[in-house]
């Protein structure tokens, strides 16, 4: 791990950094943030102080307490969605690649419906049917982004299913779980944590972009989509606050990106 | 029929057919309400006879196969319904909206392929270099931005700071050409900027990818300057790619447009959908999402039809 | 000195500067003007790379190190890329190995011949195109007013690389650097290319510089041989010289392959342990094997020849279970045999075993040996604990490999290695069959003996019975008791190597046989004699 570290770029080390201070600020949010999250501390709009550093929004919450909130929420919620889109999508992929056949058939057309429509579009859609609310909002972003991960734990599979060493499972009478978690898996492992890198992003922009179209996560609850729009009247006076969480939301993914890329370069360098 | 023309007739079959599939999962989806239409938008402290009379005005007395053929009937005749917010008929809203959104989203394209390709060409050329590098580190950082967040910054600094561009786009019927492109600037720079960046990624690792067959190399070897393997041997074969990374961002750029309608307060069919999915009025929802989902597929069938077209073991039989 | 090429001490480097990986340390090389010089190795002996450095050309992420390549008076080690390319392809031209990959999909043959002369104004276009085809007939393809004017896709492996080379003459180059040229194809195919390429390189005196891992393809090139070893020369001879008296070791290793016999089998009562009757199995709606009769005979090896498409591959897969025939009968030891593999029980499944080509895709790369060898034994012995550990130490033993491998992965050994270890788990099921598909055609000549060496003792020991397919004919005398010919699904010809070998009877069993090269100069000659008696003969039949 040292070795590996020490071979890193500095925008990839910068990525790590980035990460981890946000991981730490998601997690011990309560002990960091000086106000509570749905608190009303003063007047709206209050400016940069000693007290409240980011000032106050619309409805006179600290600003500065809501940004970190927002971590936990914001990224939360797009890992846990990530993570679920993530377990079927490989899941379903592997086994498509493996049988073959019908099952195959049947779950790639599913899947071209699901791509053949624009996510956000389809999320709108979905969301305008069972209503704006936090799991159906997990529950929708996972379905659809189920689908190109599906497509990319399929293709990945559909290389490994055919070599030798597969087939000499299926001679000795190995059954679909063995194939799947001990052939396959290990062999596509890290194309899909690379994928799941840029999946997260994905994610993390939809929810923010749905939130910030007031369709996401749902006030109260802070969320650093929600409180760009929450507060964008600020920016037609010239201050800089509402676009603040949104320069989070771009560090992050830009961190992330940073280090999917190097990890990317990593895997090339060592094949050839 | 040639297996070529075979191949294309079957890829717009398809295109047709999903387009149809995406319509009826719509109409069940919102079929498979708990309660139904009425009782939604009428909330639970409803009359059992408003919910009839509601029904009956809606056509939900109907079985939905009908109701699904009356529907889809009316779309083939350019009727959505009528919406269940402001009562208007559905088409009437998306008539100037559709335009404005059309407007928008090829003043961007426009200007986005032909600087995304040249781009991702140049970085392809130039691999490894400080241009590669400089260009490939902006791309991933404007990629890594939430559209919102680049219009609100455009909007800071060349609206608000600069005064050059108004913060607001709004037009209508009324407003010239030239005015139009002026005032949707803001918006139309947004989306290229984010267009760009995913499009020009993706043009970069095609043509990369096509400058590595030994065909290439063959070229090289045959002495054929650098200009001439990029333009006679390269391009020829790295058409498909391309094409379909382009009409793969159209397609994102039509996305894209829903976000950034919002910021800058644009007339355009993504504003509608947005307040429709939060009013819950579905009529408009379903006629929107249909639109948008339309052009995505149109845009995908005519890249997958190119890349056909365009392969020479499939233009030239065996 | 040679007076067209000059090498001195040419050094080439891949990887960081700073740990670099050293692909030709320090070669030597001379060519006259005329002169066809060999090029022999294995695979990563560096071989390929010094025949691109002769054109002054290194790979992506390749460099010089050092040295000079000196072509008629001109240095070309760090030459401007725009002199460089007046050279390429009018004075130096090159023959790729896969002509399919190296031909422009888009662009037809033709256009793809005159671009180099025109570019180097050395012919109009219209000029151009009469001449190639000029070259395409000298080159005897077929209907060479026409071919031209094909896509690459429209014309078959062997006709590609004869045009290829038409177009490599294009220029009428002092120097060709051919490739690998004919390693892709079949034998009886090679032989028309290897034919074509010496009489053109002859008949305009080009020099040559032939690159091929198979000495005697290049004996019948080449007028002198350098053999290469690692990114170092290691002999170099006139081609008859190094035949008949190679000085170093690692030479004559090259061919001991060719020498190895297995020891006489004693007369034993022959049983079958697999017999098939008309057996027939299709992919889809296409035949792949059209009625096929024959026997395995317990304990012996059963070779299984024929060209890429003969249906030899399908046979395998049949056999163990992976595709169900769609008709005729298999009986093993005189009972049915179960032909679906989900429908086999313990005892058909332990029976049936395999070994591949490739030992890189033939075993889990993420796996530990132990791990990879444990989960056979578990399953077909039972064993557990001590036993099971004892058990996997022993078919370490049996196939030769230190223990130490054992916590080791893939990776991290060698090609000969992997092989053995595929070995050791198709043993651990302790099988009555095995099927050997190509397992020696991935490697090199003295790997690729010490693993026959291997089978044919295991099979003394063990009482195997091989199924052995392969297209190497050399491997097949090496090793085989039986010979089955296989051409387009059909059984050509079947019987004992003796038979098949000194008294083949089916004019394709002799026209394969001919094919493969020998260490003889004079082979190629005598081959394309017989060919053409064969032929006429064939005229005058049809």
């Amino acid at each position: 791990m040292g070795t590996l570290l020490k071979s890193a770029p500095p925008s990839a080390i910068f990525g790590l950094v980035v990460l981890v201070a946000v991981a730490l600020t998601g997690i011990f949010a309560p002990l960091i943030a000086p106000y509570g999250e749905t608190e009303v501390v003063g007047g709206a709009y209050q400016p940069w102080s000693a007290a409240h550093l980011l000032g106050t929004d619309n409805l006179g919450r600290d600003m500065l307490s809501r940004m970190i909130f927002g971590a936990r929420n914001t990224v939360g919620l797009a890992l846990l969605t990530t993570a679920l889109a993530f377990s079927f999508g490989a899941m379903l992929g592997m086994l498509a690649a493996l049988k073959g056949g019908w099952l195959d058939e049947v779950m790639s057309r599913m899947v071209d419906v699901l791509m053949a429509v624009p996510a956000l579009i389809l999320a709108l859609m979905l969301l305008a049917i069972v209503g704006p609310s936090i799991p159906n909002m997990i529950g929708v972003i996972a379905v659809i982004y189920v689908a190109p991960v599906y497509r990319l734990a399929r293709a990945a599979a559909m290389n490994v299913v055919d070599l030798d060493f597969v087939e000499a499972a299926r001679l000795r009478g190995e059954r679909t779980p063995w194939l799947l978690w001990r052939e396959i898996l290990p062999n596509i492992w890290s194309t899909l944590i690379a994928e799941f890198g840029v999946r997260f992003c994905f994610v993390f922009l939809f929810i923010a972009a749905l939130s910030f179209l007031g369709i996401g996560i749902q006030p109260p609850t802070a969320d650093w989509g929600a409180m760009v729009k929450e507060n964008a009247t600020l920016i037609s006076f010239g201050d800089i606050t509402p676009l603040i969480p949104a320069a989070a939301i771009a560090l992050l993914t830009v961190a992330i990106n940073l280090i999917v890329d190097w990890m990317l370069h990593r895997a090339s360098g060592l094949k050839s | 029929m040639s297996q070529l023309q075979k191949l294309v007739i079957g890829r717009m079959f398809l295109g047709i057919l999903t387009l149809f599939v995406v319509s009826a999962l719509m109409f069940v989806g919102i079929e498979l309400l708990p309660g139904d239409l009425a009782q939604q938008i009428l909330g639970q402290s409803a009359t059992e006879s408003t919910l009839a009379a509601f029904r009956a005005e809606l056509g939900l007395d109907q079985p939905p196969h009908i109701r699904y053929l009356d529907w889809l009937g009316g779309v083939l005749h350019g009727d959505f319904g009528t919406s269940l917010a402001s009562g208007r008929e559905v088409s009437d809203l998306l008539g100037i909206r559709l335009a404005n959104t059309m407007f928008l989203a090829a003043y961007a394209a426009v200007i986005a392929v032909p600087v995304a390709v040249v781009l991702g060409l140049l970085a392809a050329l130039w691999r490894n270099t400080l241009f590669d590098r400089g260009v490939n580190l902006t791309a991933l950082s404007a990629i890594s931005m939430p559209e919102f967040f680049v219009g609100y910054v455009l909007i800071l600094f060349l609206s608000i700071k600069a005064g050059v561009f108004p913060t607001l786009a709004r037009i209508d019927s009324a407003t010239s050409l030239w005015d139009a492109l002026y005032r949707t600037f803001l918006p139309a720079l947004t989306l290229i900027l984010v267009v760009v960046a995913h499009m020009m990624r993706m043009t970069r690792a095609a043509i990369i990818n096509v400058l590595a067959s030994p065909y290439i190399e063959m070229a090289r070897l045959k002495g054929v300057p650098q200009w001439r393997i990029i333009v006679s041997h390269a391009l020829p074969n790295a058409l498909a790619p391309i094409v379909n990374v382009v009409a793969l961002n159209l397609a994102y750029l039509i996305v894209g447009v829903v976000v950034v309608e919002v910021v800058f307060s644009y007339p355009g069919l993504g504003q509608l959908l947005v307040d429709a999915v939060s009013s819950r009025d579905f009529p408009v929802v379903q006629a929107v999402g249909l639109f948008f989902a339309a052009v995505y597929i149109t845009l995908n069938v005519l890249a997958d039809i190119i890349s056909i077209v365009s392969n020479p073991r499939l233009r030239h039989g065996r | 000195m040679g007076d067209l090429l000059t090498i001195r001490d040419l050094r080439l480097e891949a990887g960081n500067r700073s740990e670099p990986v050293v692909i030709i340390k320090g070669l030597d090389l001379d060519l006259d003007r005329g002169e066809v010089l060999g090029l022999v190795g294995e695979s990563g002996a560096g071989k390929s790379s010094a025949g691109l450095a002769t054109m002054g050309y290194v790979r992506d992420g390749v460099r010089f190190a050092g040295g000079s390549v000196v072509f008629d008076g001109t240095e070309l080690v760090g030459l401007a890329r725009g002199r460089l390319r007046r050279l390429h392809g009018k004075r130096i031209a090159y023959v790729a190995q896969s002509a399919a990959a190296s031909f422009n999909p888009a662009k037809k043959l033709i256009d793809q011949y005159s671009e180099g002369p025109r570019l180097h104004r050395v012919r109009s276009r219209k000029e151009a195109e009469r001449d190639a085809v000029a070259l395409y007939r000298q080159m005897q393809l077929p209907d060479p007013e026409e071919i031209g004017f094909r896509y690459p896709h429209q014309v078959s492996g062997g006709q590609l690389q004869r045009a290829m080379t038409a177009m490599a003459m294009s220029c009428r180059p002092d120097l060709i650097i051919f490739d690998e040229p004919t390693t892709a194809l079949d034998v009886t195919t090679q032989i028309e290319v290897l034919g074509a390429i010496r009489d053109i390189v002859e008949d305009y005196d080009s020099a040559a510089i032939y690159i091929s891992h198979d000495l005697a393809v290049v004996s019948q090139m080449a007028d002198r041989i350098c053999v290469m070893k690692d990114g170092e020369e290691v002999e170099t001879a006139p081609t008859r010289q190094m035949l008949d008296h190679p000085r170093q070791d690692y030479t004559r290793s090259l061919w001991s392959v060719r020498s190895f016999r297995r020891p006489e089998a004693e007369e034993a009562e022959e049983t079958a342990l697999i017999r098939c009757r008309t057996l027939s199995a299709s992919y889809g709606a296409v035949p792949v094997l059209r009625g096929l009769d024959f026997a395995f005979p317990q304990g012996r090896t059963t070779a299984v020849v024929g060209e890429s498409g003969s249906g030899k591959s399908t046979l395998a897969r049949v056999l163990a279970g992976l595709l169900p025939p769609s008709e005729g009968e298999v009986f093993w030891r005189g009972e049915p045999m179960e032909m679906r593999l989900s429908k086999r029980r313990g005892d058909m499944l332990r029976n049936v075993q395999m070994i591949y080509q490739s030992a890189d895709t033939s075993l889990n790369p993420r796996h530990t040996i132990r791990e990879i060898l444990r989960r056979p034994v578990r399953k077909f012995s039972g064993r557990r604990g001590d036993d099971l550990r004892a058990r996997i130490d022993e078919l370490m033993d049996l196939v030769d490999l230190d223990r130490a491998f054992l916590d080791r992965k893939p990776g991290e050994l060698s090609g000969g290695q992997k092989q053995r270890v595929g070995i050791a788990r198709a043993l651990a099921a302790e099988p009555e069959f095995v099927i050997c598909d190509e397992v020696t055609s991935a490697l090199d000549q003295l790997v690729a003996e010490g693993i026959l060496r291997l089978l044919v003792a295991l099979q003394k020991d063990l009482g195997l019975t091989f199924m052995f397919i392969t297209h190497d004919l050399a491997v097949v005398e090496a090793i085989a008791h039986e010979v089955i010919v296989l051409k387009n699904g059909r059984i050509v010809e079947q019987g004992s190597r003796d038979a098949i070998f000194k008294h083949a009877r089916e004019d394709y069993t002799k026209r394969l046989l001919a094919s493969v090269p020998q260490m003889d100069p004079d082979w190629l000659d005598d081959a394309r004699r017989r060919e053409a008696e064969l032929r006429a003969r064939e005229g005058d039949t049809a």
